[in-house]
């Protein structure tokens, strides 16, 4: 009888850590969803999945004996698509891991998804810091970038560089107003001074009365708390009017080298920005960004080195681990440094925050270029610790 | 008051779209009992989310189809009502069941505030005056601060319904989404099946001669259009219980647009067109994800080629065939 039970125990432990010898269902799934047919398309879409690809790559296609397989799909800036998306990818398809998922409101719908069926999520694209505050999750892992990150840096390090005066063009709805408003506090803490703001309506062709304004105000940065086209727009328009050679510099708090390239050195010089990488920070960045061209014809974007970094550590945790059970792997992605061509030092917060340094970019000018691609300069390098958001003042319910 | 009495206009022969009562019912009954059964064969949330937008594609198509008014600002009542529904169970702490009452009352009193001005005209004037209409709805959602902006009304509790029925499991919450589907689509067959639905009809062919046979007809549009808004409404709500989010996207003028492209494709004017160009295009937007930026391009060329080759729309088509035949 004793012996039998004894050999129920032991059968059962055995059993135990069969489950624990490799990955689930004998594979690692790993499944991108991003933009890549809508604004977004450019810095993050396929160029993110060539990206993980890359790390797959790197990785030999295998992971803890297992082979990784690569899914994707377009969310289309649907959230209630990217919600059926990665329900049926959970649900029907084994999927372990997703990753990038740009746009606030997809990003937070998949959030919840993956928390309540207990896998991994690696946001690179997804921006708003509600994924690593009110909303944070044991299994999300928000890589890139943040909105709190993004006016962090401007505030402190762009009004030491750039000047004390500031004016703002702002997107008349939610987006550029909660822009404004965390961009000026943390300016006004600091000691800057606000000049002004004026607010444009979304999708605004004609900038020149709101150019004129900013002109009109002496404002050493005009800041834009805009995005995508509006953005695009204003800095040609501002250009037009001579607004940068009459010595007032102009401010976008994101700026990918696809916009760039698409608005030509000749309007962009001097534009300032911020960014969560540096291609040309040592030989490790400059060499993935060059593999990244000579396979897509393009400088990657923050976003897409950020998938790759985040797909990397991702797999070297379920190495370490010997399972891809989300809660073991994250234990482990949080043990680990990050040491890549995305960041150095870089450590993963219990908040899901992944701290590395930011930088104050500009644009340089068509006389300091080299090269295609070679669009930008580091004005400052802003460290993790005094980028990110301290991980108390999140409002995070898990690390409290 | 002095309605003449319209039992003259009831025994009038079926228009074109209705292949007659009693193969419409079977197809119906046929199709319930296949969707009983659908869960276990197909993925049930993307099922929900066909049911979604097949009510409120067949909303759409009763101002559309049935009296000839085309629409194009049906998201501010789909996503209107999504926004009170999750708005209610997440901030107030509703029951879903009176979640979606409230989101259903909300189209209601919108769709007759909107009904009031629209109307008035007819043809282009009237879709751009909803249209109009549903682009400040926007605008104001965009703007004010329980929307949540763009990232929106996310993870709404899903509370048991009617206090006893667990809906945290899809299964279940499949079944109260198909009764909530049968009951609207119901709702909208009777409308088109009784003297009410003869005077739309009569007003979409020839609205003079409705009047001069003494039919007031913008009383009939205006309930047409209340019961439209309000059923698009009660689908944006059941959308707001399946994906526990509500967002810009379900009150973007892209919504209106899609239940034009749904109603199209699927064939204007029939009961189960819409249903058809619903499940069409929802299957198209979920399944071919996958191939990344080609969705959008695939989905224009199906519009091309419905448009062109099946002027009708695919259950029009498959109509005017059995006619036919019949023939």
């Amino acid at each position: 009888m004793k012996a039998i039970s004894l050999a129920l125990v032991a059968s059962s432990f055995l059993s135990l850590a069969a489950a624990h010898a490799g990955p689930s269902d004998g594979k690692v799934k790993i499944a991108v969803m991003n933009d890549m047919s809508g604004p977004y398309a450019e810095s993050t879409g396929m160029g993110s999945v060539e990206a993980v690809r890359m790390a797959i790559e790197e990785a030999g296609g295998k992971v803890a004996g297992s082979p990784i397989e690569l899914i994707f799909a377009d969310h289309q800036n649907k959230p209630d698509v990217a919600s059926a998306i990665a329900n049926k990818w959970i649900d029907t398809e084994q999927v372990d891991v997703i990753v990038d998922v740009p746009n606030s409101a997809a990003a937070l719908a998949v959030q919840d998804i993956a928390k309540r069926k207990n896998r991994v999520l690696l946001v690179s694209g997804g921006g708003t810091a509600q994924l690593t505050g009110a909303s944070c999750s044991p299994t999300t892992a928000q890589w890139t970038y943040d909105t709190y990150a993004l006016s962090q840096g401007m505030g402190t390090v762009g009004l030491q560089k750039l000047g004390d005066s500031w004016f703002f063009l702002t997107v008349d709805y939610a987006f550029g107003h909660a822009l404004e408003k965390d961009l000026s506090d943390v300016l006004k803490a600091n000691g800057g001074k606000i000049l002004g703001a004026v607010r444009h309506p979304l999708n605004a062709s004609d900038f020149s009365s709101y150019l004129l304004q900013a002109q009109g105000s002496k404002a050493k940065v005009i800041a834009l708390a805009n995005a995508g086209g509006d953005t695009a727009n204003a800095i040609k328009q501002a250009q037009e009017f001579g607004i940068p050679q009459g010595g007032q510099t102009l401010a976008s708090l994101l700026m990918f080298p696809t916009d760039i390239h698409a608005l030509g050195l000749k309007s962009a010089q001097d534009l300032v920005f911020m960014d969560g990488w540096d291609p040309n920070r040592d030989a490790e960045s400059r060499a993935f960004a060059k593999a990244f061209i000579d396979r897509t014809g393009r400088m990657p974007s923050m976003i897409q080195v950020g998938s790759y970094s985040a797909v990397r550590h991702y797999l070297k945790a379920i190495e370490t681990a010997g399972t891809d059970d989300a809660p073991a792997v994250m234990a482990k992605m949080r043990e680990a440094p990050i040491n890549d061509a995305f960041a150095k030092g870089g450590r993963l917060r219990a908040d899901g925050r992944m701290v590395h340094d930011m930088y104050l970019m500009q644009v340089k000018k068509i006389t300091e270029s080299t090269g295609p691609w070679d669009y930008s300069k580091v004005l400052s390098v802003i460290p993790g610790d005094h980028a990110f958001r301290p991980i108390e003042q999140g409002g995070c319910p898990i690390v409290r | 008051m002095s309605t003449p009495s319209p039992t003259n206009l009831a025994p009038a022969p079926a228009t074109y779209g209705v292949v007659g009562s009693n193969p419409g019912v079977i197809l119906g009954i046929v199709a319930v009992g296949a969707l009983l059964v659908a869960p276990f064969a197909v993925y049930p949330v993307f099922l929900m989310k066909v049911m979604c937008f097949a009510l409120f594609a067949s909303a759409f198509n009763l101002m559309l189809g049935y009296t000839g008014l085309l629409s194009f600002g049906h998201a501010m009542f789909f996503g209107g009502s999504a926004y009170i529904c999750a708005h209610a169970v997440k901030v107030m702490g509703f029951t879903p069941e009176f979640g979606l009452l409230a989101g259903v009352t909300f189209a209601a009193v919108v769709g007759f505030i909107v009904g009031l001005l629209a109307i008035r005209r007819q043809g282009i004037y009237f879709a751009m005056v909803t249209l109009a209409l549903a682009q400040m709805f926007f605008f104001f959602c965009l703007q004010v601060r329980f929307t949540g902006g763009e990232d929106g009304l996310q993870a709404v509790p899903r509370r048991a319904f009617f206090g006893i029925i667990d809906i945290t499991k899809d299964m279940n919450l499949y079944y109260v989404v198909l009764a909530i589907y049968v009951s609207g689509f119901l709702v909208i067959y009777r409308a088109i099946h009784s003297p009410f639905g003869q005077v739309l009809k009569a007003i979409r062919e020839n609205e003079p001669r409705a009047i001069s046979l003494g039919y007031r007809v913008n009383q009939y549009k205006l309930v047409a259009f209340v019961l439209s808004a309000a059923l698009a409404g009660l689908a944006g709500s059941a959308k707001v219980l399946v994906f526990q989010l509500a967002s810009l996207t379900d009150v973007a003028w892209q919504m209106s647009g899609e239940a034009v492209l749904m109603t199209l494709v699927g064939g204007m004017g029939t009961i189960f067109g819409p249903v058809v160009g619903a499940a069409v295009i929802v299957t198209m937007q979920n399944y071919l994800a996958g191939l990344g930026e080609w969705v959008l391009v695939i989905q224009g060329v199906i519009f091309v080629a419905a448009v062109s080759l099946f002027r009708r729309g695919l259950v029009g088509e498959l109509l005017a065939i059995a006619r036919n035949y019949k023939k």
